[in-house]
Parts: structure tokens; sequence; C-alpha cells
């Protein structure tokens, strides 16, 4: 268990200023106005922070950086979150699961070596993988999405991995898609729990290794912060770099030709791609390089872009359905017809959101920016209009 | 029948190589035979008795259990019932947990179409175990291990072939790949 003096030291809570901003900004905090995460920081580190690791509101946090962002002395407001967290799991305790621990209980099992997943059921004729190759494509979360979420929110989560592939495929590509691939571990990481995170991340750059691969790219912005920041830090140099999808079609924008795509769109930037590593202007200037599409910009966007209201597959509420909400209306505002996002996750709250009896009256479609791209490639990817 | 008690006199040689070494590995009274008999024991393949989960509805299901016992139905022993108020309230999260915590095998069973106490409770249970069966294969795991069923309260002889059915099924499948670590396969001793 890390000391209170180096949880004070590593979240700088010190040099603290006292402007307030971290509660302004917070999504939580405008859906529910006691929620303050300075003053959680002060009642954990300066009055007993036994009772913070029992309090629900540690895991409200969506540890999606915003407060950081705002804040003028750069007190890190989520890795203090998650370090109690931390705490809070070695005595037991944790937070609520959604969908009642199906996540949960996914990485758990996947974390047992003697287990040999089967996940690359889905690949296609048409798909060139290759066994060794210097490029992997590391599919994520996105083949249990498939039956758990797919028939509820009338989408399918697995045509993002087919669009994936396929899009690599015309920029020349062929991915190594390893069957045995295990959970990213970004989320056992945020909850806390970091003999699994490392489990999990071991078998990971084993496989990665052994496959040969040199660069990883992924469609998930969480599997781009574990497999590179989350796993460089707490595992050591892994050898490889990682990409997100955005980046790698931005670079090869010159080898593709787009068909068109007639929607007005508008990007939410999700808040590990964006805020975490930084890749804000990528999958702009490619959906603005798409014959037909015209991108109208939301309020607040980029770095004060508010996220998808629920995160990790813990603590979801009445808060998080109404910051679901607020950024949908948001998008709506713009006169787009379609919310572009690049994160599977976000989609598949914000399509919650869209079936909440509220939410249904908000007239905008959601999708996932590697359905939108494949599309206008005229691959024979999902038809992301459909579903609504 | 008589070429039957024949043959086995043909193979008189074998048997009479045998057994005195076996009489002689078996003398009563030496410890140290005893012992080494005893590690030959623990060294053996243990029998796999498997671990298996069952969420059974109040309604219908566990109240089959109960038949099957007040009739004396005679079935397999190696289950555990977990009362439920709904087979619709059995979630992919709690047959995967079940798997994580050293289950080797996991039934849902509920009440009958047209039964059911909350009229579609059933139906629900149907496409969550959907879910559950898609989630169970691709995490790499035997489709088998899980099963849905549905039992009325009356049912009890078809309570205990279901159950002896399905442990059937999971000796043949083996022990979950999950299970192989060594702490845990002691328990299957």
């Amino acid at each position: 268990m890390s000391t209170k003096k180096e949880q004070l030291k590593k979240s700088r809570a010190n040099w603290c200023l006292e402007c307030g901003k971290c509660t302004a900004v917070r999504p939580i905090s405008q859906a529910n106005g006691t929620y303050s995460p300075r003053r959680l920081l002060a009642e954990g580190l300066f009055y007993g922070g036994e009772d913070l690791v029992s309090d629900s509101s540690l895991w409200s946090c969506l540890t999606c950086q915003l407060c950081s962002a705002r804040c003028p002395a750069d007190v890190k407001y989520s890795n203090y979150m998650r370090d109690v967290r931390e705490d809070a799991y070695k005595l037991g305790i944790g937070g609520q699961p959604t969908h009642s621990g199906a996540m949960q209980a996914v990485w758990d099992i996947q974390a047992s070596p003697t287990l040999l997943p089967n996940r690359t059921e889905w690949l296609e004729p048409d798909m060139k993988v290759q066994n060794k190759g210097d490029f992997v494509y590391f599919v994520g979360c996105l083949p249990f999405y498939e039956p758990l979420f797919g028939k509820d929110f009338d989408f399918s989560p697995l045509s993002i991995a087919r669009d994936t592939v396929r899009i690599l495929n015309r920029i020349g590509i062929e991915p190594v898609v390893m069957d045995t691939e295990r959970c990213c571990g970004h989320d056992v990481y945020w909850l806390g729990q970091q003999d699994k995170f490392e489990t999990l991340a071991r078998l990971n750059i084993e496989q990665i290794k052994a496959s040969g691969g040199k660069t990883v790219i992924t469609a998930c912005p969480e599997c781009a912060l574990a497999l590179d920041h989350l796993y460089n830090k707490h595992i050591g140099p892994t050898g490889f770099q990682v990409k997100h999808i955005a980046e790698v079609v931005a670079d090869n924008l010159d080898k593709l030709s787009f068909n068109g795509y007639q929607s007005e769109v508008t990007y939410q930037d999700p808040c590990r791609l964006g805020r975490f590593l930084g890749v804000y202007d990528q999958p702009r200037k490619v959906l603005e390089a798409i014959p037909g599409v015209t991108l109208r910009e939301m309020q607040r966007i980029k770095a004060g872009a508010i996220c998808c209201g629920t995160t990790n597959w813990t603590h979801c509420d009445a808060t998080s359905k109404q910051i679901q909400k607020r950024r949908l209306t948001e998008a709506r505002d713009t006169g787009a017809d379609t919310m572009v996002t690049a994160c599977p996750k976000c989609q598949i709250h914000f399509r919650c959101a869209r079936c909440s009896p509220e939410g249904s009256t908000i007239d905008i479609k959601v999708t996932d920016f590697v359905n939108v791209v494949a599309q206008a490639l005229g691959l024979s990817g999902a038809d992301c209009r459909a579903g609504e | 029948m008589t070429t039957a008690t024949v043959t086995p006199r043909g193979t008189p040689g074998k048997q009479a190589e045998k057994k005195p070494e076996t009489k002689a590995g078996k003398k009563p009274g030496n410890q140290a035979d005893k012992q080494a008999g005893k590690q030959a024991e623990k060294n053996a393949e243990p029998q796999f008795i498997p671990n298996i989960v069952v969420f059974a509805c109040n309604w219908c299901s566990y109240a089959g259990a109960d038949t099957a016992g007040v009739n004396r139905v005679q079935h397999s022993p190696n289950f555990r019932i977990i009362r439920t108020m709904c087979s619709g309230r059995v979630t992919p999260g709690f047959v995967l947990k079940a798997l994580q915590l050293g289950a080797d095998g996991v039934l849902v069973s509920g009440c009958h179409f047209g039964d059911c106490h909350y009229q579609f409770g059933n139906y629900r249970a149907v496409e969550l175990f959907e879910k559950t069966k898609g989630l169970v294969r691709t995490l790499g795991l035997e489709e088998g291990r899980v099963r849905l069923e549905w039992v009325s309260a009356a049912e009890g002889s078809r309570w205990g072939e279901v159950i002896n059915e399905f442990e059937g099924q999971i000796k043949a499948l083996g022990p979950s790949p999950l299970n192989l670590h060594p702490k845990r396969s002691g328990q299957t001793a």
C-alpha cells in the first residue's frame, strides 16, 4: 500500500490553487452538483483516507482526465483515485460492476494462463492476415461485445474489427491477428487491480513478441493506452510501438481513394485517445478528406471534450445517463446527422443512452470512425447507417 | 456360453505369472509395502468428480429438485443449487463468475414456456443464455459446459435425469481448463 506521503507527492495535491476548475468542468459534477474531486482528494489525504476507500464516489470518477487538463497546477486527480482504488482492492472493496459483472468475469477468466481463447472466428475469407509479421492488429474486447451488446443496441461491434482488417489490407498491411490474445488490462488497471493487470500484460507482451510484431495497431483507444503507456511504465520496455487505426489511416491517406460518404458528421474525442494519447487531429484530417463528409464541431472538443459517462464497466447510474444525453444533445445541436467516435465503448454507451425513453428523442446516429472510413472506401463493411 | 468359459483357460500362464507378484506386493503386515501402496494410490489419476453449479428458479426448478428429493429419485449428488427468483435473472455475469471460481459446468433451469411465474421471465432467460454461450465460446471454453433446461415443480424424475445427463456431459468434457491450476486440481480427488 502506498503511503499518504507518496500519494501526496504523486498527485501533486499540495500544488492545488483552490480555483475549483476541476469541479466546474468535471462531467460528473455537472450532472451531480455534490461531487467535487478537490474535496475527495482533501478528504483522502488530510482527513483520514480510510473512509474514502469505502466511499461510493471513489468509483464514480471517470478517470477521463478532464479535470487535470483544466487544472492550472497539474494536479493528478485521476491517478490519485486509481491509487486509492488499489488500496481498496487490497482490502477487498470494489465498485458496483455494470452488466452484472460479465466483463469483470471475462477479464478474470482471461488472466488464467491455462486458457486458450478462441478469438478469431470473425475473420472472413477475403481478409488477408498472417501468423507472423511486423504489424499486429490487437482486437481487444470486440469479440466479447458482439454477443453481449450487439443485439441489444442493434449494431455489430465485430464490424469494427472486420473493417479495420479490410482498411489495413487496402493500405497494404497484412496484420497478424492473434487467436490467443488476452484482454489488454486497461480496465483492471484503472480499477486498481495491479496483480491482474500485470498478469494480462505479461501474457500479451509474450505473444506479441512471439509473433514478431514491431508495430501494434488497435481500433480501441483504451488498448492503445494500455499497450503503449501502461505496459512500458509498469512492465518495462516492450520493444514495439503502438498506433491507433486513426493515426495509421491519416499517415496513409495518399494510398487510399475514397468513393465518398454523404453525411454531416461530428466527431467525439474519446478521452483515452485525446487527452491521454494526444491524437486529436488525425481522425479529423481523415474525415475531412472523405468527399461528401462535412465535419461540424461540437462546442466542447479536443482537450475539453466530455467523455461518454461511464468507464471500466463500473458504476453506471443516472449521472452517467445524464452526461450521455447532454453530449448527444450537444452533438445534435451542431446540425450533424451522425456522431462519429473512435472508441467502441463510447459507441456502446451512447447507443445505450439512445435506447432510454428520454434519449430516444435525441435524433442522432452513432457510429465508429472505422466503419465510416470503410464505407467511404467502398469496402463491404457493415452498413453503419443501419440499426437506427 | 461354453466358448466364453473356455477362452480364459487358454491363457492360464499369464494369470499365474501375475498372481504371485500382486500377492507379494500386498503382504499383510508389511509397513513399507503398505505405504508404497498408498503412494501408488495417490499417484494414480484421481477420479474426476465435476463441480456443477445449478441456478434454479424459485417457482419451478427449485421445487422440482425438492420433488426429486421427496420422491427419492436417485441422482448424482455433485451439484450445488443456487436459487434465483427467476431464470431470467441469471445473467452472463453469474454464469461466467461460477466458471471463473472453479465450476466445471453450469446449468440454468427454469419453468417451461407458458408456466413462468412472471409471464416472460424464461423468454428473457433464453436471450441471456444466448449471450452467455457466445461469451463462453469466445473465451475458449466448450459450449457444453453451460446448459439451459426447463423443469417444472412436478417433474422430480426429470430433474434427476437432467442432472445425471449433464454430469455425464461434463465428465466427458473433463475438468475445466481454468481448473488445471495445481492448487485446484486437488479438490477433484
